[in-house]
């Protein structure tokens, strides 16, 4: 009995630590993102490894997604006559809620789990500590560039994600499945409001960017500096990751389009 | 690894898809472009009951979208529902005494304020009041009145028809 109370209070008072470190961390990193400005060439190298390898990934899923939503909802919205508004149900399902989370799940397992690996590794074979050594800070140097790379590659991957699941969507629902493609547009610009969807959407990414970032790297430079502890440190990375993507979406859900 | 130009290329064009297909969500799905908000004036039409109507439904004139609706209050005075509307600046040649009037586009549809008629030589200016306005339908109301009817039309024959049976 008390060794159970004794779990209890050591798990909750280290979970309680590792918040405070992960957040110490990225006090760090927002103050290292001064010196990544000044050096746009690291940013520019991690936003091709975090962005433009994503790219792949995020156009194809959200195509297939776009022409799945078409595909479906075609079939529900034909029993009460109402195929013509499947443009509105496609573009509000991506930009309102698919394109954000989709994309930053996608982006959690392939950059994410990337990034903690590459980090974790770096500890591990004491890269850390040597540039700690040679006096350059390893936050500024190396995390801080990565954190700067997915915050801005996340909201750009999930608006290509949206605009193309649209366009998958319109391939299939009026290439297909013989929706008229006027009406396909028409109804969704008639329904789809600037302010009220595709800026809260794109709020939803950013800060998904965030905090899949955030969450990524302190994974990686908290891991245990071995084979066992990176790969722990990986699977923590995806698992965290999508938790705090699925419950912020909620979140944010329930303060963006609450009211009506 | 060394920085090349092949990358800095792939970095630019990643940023420039991005960037793009923002765009292309702002004003081909948004449509953001078609109704520009700066050249509008607003007019106010008060209705018994403006059922279903919302903020940002569209005011049209002949079928044609000339605006939105930019407000609904309640005027606990007159029990009326006041409703302030936003007509883009180019229609600006609307009769002050069309009538205003709330419908439903088909039969589920959202409801909408259409102007129509009118004939006077005098335009709806900023601030202009519609003095002639219909209320729109409410289904259950005109459904109620409808099945009323129809059942008073069936007692008062049967009536007569026990009336003839009696004789």
């Amino acid at each position: 009995m008390i060794k159970f109370f004794n779990y209890l209070g050591a798990t909750t008072r280290a979970s309680f630590t590792k918040l405070g470190r992960a957040t110490y961390f990225l006090i760090g990193i927002l103050a290292g993102i001064g010196s990544v400005i000044v050096r746009p060439r690291l940013l520019l190298k991690q936003l091709h490894s975090v962005g433009v390898l994503s790219f792949l990934i995020i156009t194809i899923s959200g195509l297939f997604v776009g022409m799945v939503l078409g595909l479906q909802g075609f079939y529900i919205l034909s029993r009460f006559d109402a195929e013509e508004t499947l443009g509105v149900m496609v573009a509000a399902s991506l930009v309102r809620e698919l394109g954000p989370v989709v994309s930053a799940l996608l982006f959690a397992g392939r950059a994410g789990s990337a990034l903690t690996a590459e980090i974790g590794l770096m500890k591990a074979t004491e890269q850390l500590s040597g540039m700690e050594m040679m006096a350059v800070d390893p936050i500024k140097r190396i995390i801080s560039p990565r954190f700067l790379a997915g915050f801005l590659s996340m909201p750009l991957l999930a608006a290509l994600f949206s605009a193309v699941g649209i366009i998958g969507g319109q391939i299939v629902g009026s290439g297909l499945l013989g929706v008229d493609v006027g009406a396909y547009w028409s109804q969704m610009q008639a329904t789809m409001d600037f302010r009220e969807d595709i800026i809260n959407g794109v709020i939803k990414s950013i800060v998904f960017g965030f905090i899949t970032s955030w969450i990524a790297l302190f994974e990686g430079y908290d891991a245990v500096p071995t084979a066992e502890g990176v790969s722990r440190a990986t699977t923590r990375t995806v698992v965290n990751s999508a938790f705090s993507i699925l419950g912020l979406d909620f979140i944010l859900t329930a303060l963006m389009f609450g009211d009506n | 690894m060394p920085h090349t130009n092949t990358q800095d290329t792939l970095v630019g064009l990643f940023v420039a898809a991005g960037i793009a297909s923002l765009f292309f969500l702002a004003l081909q799905v948004s449509n953001l472009s078609s109704f520009s908000r700066g050249n509008t004036y607003e007019i106010t039409a008060r209705f018994t009951n403006s059922g279903g109507l919302k903020v940002k439904s569209a005011v049209s004139a002949a079928g044609v979208k000339i605006g939105r609706v930019k407000s609904i209050s309640f005027d606990s005075k007159t029990f009326e529902s006041v409703v302030k509307m936003d007509i883009d600046a180019q229609y600006s040649t609307l009769p002050d005494d069309v009538t205003a009037s709330v419908y439903t586009a088909g039969l589920l549809g959202e409801q909408y304020v259409c102007l129509d008629g009118g004939g006077s030589d005098d335009y709806l200016k900023n601030g202009s009041k519609i003095e002639i306005t219909n209320s729109s339908l409410i289904l259950e109301k005109a459904l109620a009145q409808f099945f009323f009817k129809s059942a008073e039309e069936k007692k008062s024959s049967s009536d007569d028809k026990k009336g003839n049976g009696k004789k």
